[in-house]
């Protein structure tokens, strides 16, 4: 038995410690917002925050995050209201969407960390993939969120 | 009419559970976030879910109307990123003439298409083709919905139709100023039969089209709720991984289920084969990781069949060896091309070659089933789940009236989407599986190792040039491969993926993948000939975003850059001169009006520091068996560093809208999305063949654009013809390869001939 605390909550699940934290997240606890796409933390579609910084959860053994503090997609704020959601409703920034879960876990804790990036701040940080190719719009969507948080 | 189709107990229960049983699930929002979610999304986190209520009334097959005059309009087209979903609304509701804000969306129900006689007309997603074959119906539907509303309306008030107006979903009687809202007659309009169908509007009448319109489901993609296929989770469900024959076409030989049956969490072992599913097995447990894990450790033997020697090398080699084999099929023949050929002074001749590509959508393939005795039910995000609930049906034995599938939103499709080899696999495992629903996961390694792959190909091109530089005489010869070899008992009808292996049609020859783009040259050449071999491998082909362009597109446009250089002239004005001087072409000046527009755009010809050039590229997306063109005109302006590093530096994409473009956001992105893929697979894609199987696996050997790569895009819309477009879901991808090359020519002096420029030394000094 593992001890998790996702999104504020804390769940016990039965899960081999070695099992990666994405699959506990997905099947065990049930949030599928977070994506599985390469399994070899190639391309950062399953990033979710521990203790506030971005990690690749499919290759990360749920052991090692026992006892932090995970947020996913679906805890980063009350209602979708994170800078980063408005910004990219504002700017329509998905297509397909499958990638954007973990594009704004990875700008959110990019602008926790620096609340006005530059585009060579961005470019740096975020390594995460997208195949529609919405990347420039994701950088728009990221200068925009910096925005919204300065006036909040 | 109530909108509440009867569901079956069985549906009832999943639905209740899903929805109202979050919380016994896990799942961490509370209902209340989710239906907060869809009011601002505007359709449900589980597309195939209605959000009409009780009280809804439908009127017509795809409209739904609530008392509180909310519209649900149903679209059968799959949500891939394109923006469909929206541009289906759209279609729709610019004839309904209700409120835009108090829009909603939802799936069509699959089943029932099946139950009522097609009644959606066509379930697919292909082809570019959702605009192009989907707006003459959806406008009726919504024109057919405003009349029996209005009609409805002159009853209650017992006024003539003619006197009343409509805006926004409020009828008004303008000589005694009474109103009534859509919400109020719609009960009534349910009923009303119309005695003829009313006229839909043309182009220029359209208000709420052709302007840019944010997209219905991007509220669900920011906040996690939308459900890929992937997402879905039924009560009671188990997960499989499963592996096919890693050479194509072959068999499981034998394997060690008891070595993996004690393992944690594991449930069984299954086989499945038949006919166009490829043969292999799956590890069922209580969840994916277990099933992986317990797969990856069983020892499995395969019978490779004939093909486990068979490598992509040997393809190309044999297939240059075919350049020169008699027999080719002529597709085109005009005057005297070899006599002239032989006789000319000055012959320019290049070999070009494309590889394999894979699609490489972000969500691994899936699927999840059940079947049990009276039906099955999948969960899937499909391109064509008309054909897929068929297929469904062969695998399991069951009637098509019994099968029900759930549309989910599709993690990226690109063609690969629509070909049910998902559906197939995951069908022929749980009907194993004594009823239980099971979801079927491949690793990203399988999801790479088994795709219908965009096919290879080789062409030779040979032109002689006249004293003025302009081709006298030109032969293309393609050997290629068919484009849908596994899946071409698969082909829908116009619209659905067609197979190239259709015989002739209307006097146009068949193999139309093969020979697309190259089949009527756009430029002027007295004597031309065109012939192709067709050959095929044992590798799984299919449809591959702009279908046939992105190799044969890199071929011509590259080719006429090169004539373009052999006879002096600038490319971009070389090939306004071919273009004008061809009195058979009828898009001739609208092509030249893209291509400007192109030029233009980008400041073609302006001084570049050295290591930078541009490259132009231009043609249309016209088939055999249609008339409908999108044209698109491209230029690159590109850095080649002197160790040779390629920096696309800018993309200028000019595109011919035609009269409109049902949601310009939704295009533009379409066409930046376009430019990437191009790109990815221009640079660095490629999938090779060894031993029978193929090599590449994951985003490290198989990689896609970064952000860091992307170049500055800018789509500039040219109103260059008057008919409405073919499409925008896939149209510009063939141009952006030729345009890259040209433009590296044009910087560093080196012609690529072959893809991708990773296997080349681009250094200069």
């Amino acid at each position: 038995m593992l001890s998790l605390k996702v999104n504020r909550k804390t769940y016990s699940v039965d899960v081999e410690p070695e099992t990666p934290l994405l699959w506990v997240i997905r099947d065990t606890i049930g949030l599928t917002g977070t994506k599985f796409s390469c399994g070899k933390a190639l391309c950062g579609a399953c990033t979710v925050h521990v203790n506030g910084k971005p990690v690749r959860s499919c290759v990360l053994p749920a052991s090692l995050a026992a006892g932090q503090e995970i947020t996913t997609i679906e805890g980063l704020s009350p209602n979708a209201q994170h800078p980063a959601q408005i910004a990219w409703r504002e700017a329509d920034v998905p297509e397909c969407g499958y990638c954007q879960s973990g594009q704004i876990m990875a700008a959110a804790a990019l602008l926790a960390n620096k609340p006005n990036p530059t585009d060579a701040d961005i470019e740096r940080e975020i390594t995460n993939l997208c195949r529609c190719g919405t990347y420039l719009r994701i950088r728009q969507a990221i200068h925009r969120a910096a925005q919204i948080a300065a006036k909040a | 009419m109530s909108t509440n189709r009867e569901i079956s107990r069985r549906e009832f229960v999943v639905t209740a559970a899903t929805v109202g049983g979050g919380l016994a699930l896990g799942l961490s929002f509370p209902k209340s976030d989710v239906l907060r979610a869809a009011e601002i999304a505007k359709l449900s986190g589980r597309p195939w879910e209605s959000l009409a209520g009780r009280n809804d009334i439908e009127v017509g097959p795809w409209v739904v109307i609530a008392p509180d005059d909310t519209v649900t309009i149903r679209v059968g087209q799959s949500e891939m990123g394109q923006g469909v979903i929206t541009s289906c609304a759209k279609m729709l509701v610019e004839e309904l003439e209700c409120d835009w804000s108090k829009v909603r969306a939802e799936y069509v129900s699959v089943n029932r298409h099946f139950r009522e006689n097609k009644v959606y007309k066509r379930l697919n997603t292909t082809s570019s083709s959702s605009v192009r074959l989907g707006r003459p119906y959806l406008q009726q539907a919504g024109a057919s919905a405003r009349e029996r509303l209005m009609a409805a309306a002159a009853q209650t008030w017992g006024v003539p139709r003619a006197e009343l107006t409509v805006k926004d979903g409020v009828i008004t009687h303008k000589l005694t100023g009474r109103t009534l809202r859509y919400g109020q007659v719609a009960e009534k309009a349910a009923a009303i039969k119309l005695p003829a169908e009313p006229k839909i509007k043309t182009p220029d009448q359209y208000t709420l089209m052709k302007k840019p319109t944010k997209l219905l489901d991007t509220p669900l993609k920011v906040d996690g709720s939308a459900t890929y296929g992937i997402d879905v989770r039924v009560p009671g469900m188990l997960y499989a991984a499963a592996n096919a024959s890693p050479v194509f076409k072959g068999k499981v030989k034998s394997y060690d289920a008891d070595s993996v049956k004690r393992r944690p969490g594991v449930h069984s072992v299954v086989e499945f084969s038949g006919e166009e599913i490829e043969a292999g097995v799956a590890v069922v447990a209580d969840s994916y990781w277990h099933a992986r894990t317990a797969l990856d450790a069983m020892p499995i033997e395969w019978d490779e069949g004939t093909h486990g020697n068979d490598t992509s090398e040997e393809f190309f080699k044999s297939s240059r060896a075919t350049l020169d084999e008699p027999g080719a099929k002529v597709v085109t023949m005009k005057g005297d091309p070899e006599g002239v050929l032989k006789n000319a002074s000055q012959v320019v001749e290049a070999v070009y070659e494309v590889p394999y590509l894979d699609h490489t959508v972000m969500e691994p393939f899936n699927c999840t089933a059940q079947v049990t005795a009276d039906r099955v039910d999948i969960w899937v995000g499909s391109q064509d789940p008309e054909n897929a609930t068929i297929d469904a049906a062969k695998v399991a034995g069951f009637p098509v009236e019994k099968i029900y599938l759930h549309n989910c939103f599709l993690g990226g499709g690109f063609g690969r989407r629509g070909n049910q080899d998902d559906v197939r696999q995951a069908v022929a495992i749980a009907k194993q599986l004594g009823g239980r629903p099971v979801k079927v996961i491949w690793s990203r390694e399988e999801t790479t190792r088994h795709g219908y792959y965009r096919p290879m190909r080789v062409s030779r091109f040979r032109a002689s040039l006249g004293p003025d530089g302009m081709p006298l005489a030109w032969h293309t010869r393609v050997v290629g491969m068919d484009e849908a070899v596994f899946a071409s008992k698969l082909v829908a009808a116009e619209g659905g993926l067609v197979s190239n292996t259709r015989a002739s049609k209307n006097g146009e020859p068949g193999d139309e993948q093969l020979i697309r783009g190259l089949h009527k040259l756009p430029y002027f050449v007295p004597n031309q000939l065109f012939d192709y071999h067709l050959r095929n491998t044992h590798v799984p082909t299919g449809p591959w975003t702009s279908v046939g362009r992105s190799q044969n597109e890199f071929f011509l446009e590259t080719f006429v850059d090169e004539l373009a250089h052999a006879a002096g002239r600038d490319p971009y004005l070389y090939r306004r001169a071919l273009l004008e001087t061809n009195a058979e072409f009828p898009f001739a000046k609208a092509w030249t009006e893209v291509l400007g527009a192109a030029a233009e755009q980008s400041d073609w010809g302006r001084k570049l520091p050295a290591g930078t050039g541009m490259g132009i590229a231009i043609g249309d997306s016209r088939r055999l068996s249609r008339t409908e063109i999108t044209i698109i005109g491209v230029v690159a302006t590109v850095t080649v560093s002197k160790k040779g590093e390629v920096r696309v530096e800018r993309m200028d994409v000019a595109v011919d809208t035609g009269p409109f473009l049902v949601n310009p956001l939704a295009a533009e992105r379409q066409v930046e999305m376009q430019v990437t893929m191009g790109l990815a697979a221009a640079l660095r894609q490629e999938i090779t063949i060894e031993k029978g199987r193929v090599v590449q696996s994951n985003f490290d050997d198989y990689p896609l654009l970064r952000a860091t790569e992307m170049p500055e895009i800018s789509v500039h819309w040219v109103r260059a013809t008057d008919d409405p477009i073919a499409g925008i879901g896939e149209e510009a991808v063939g141009w952006v390869a030729p345009a890259v090359c040209n433009a590296i020519f044009a910087a560093t002096g080196k012609r690529i001939r072959s893809l991708p420029l990773k296997n080349h030394d681009l250094s200069w000094s």
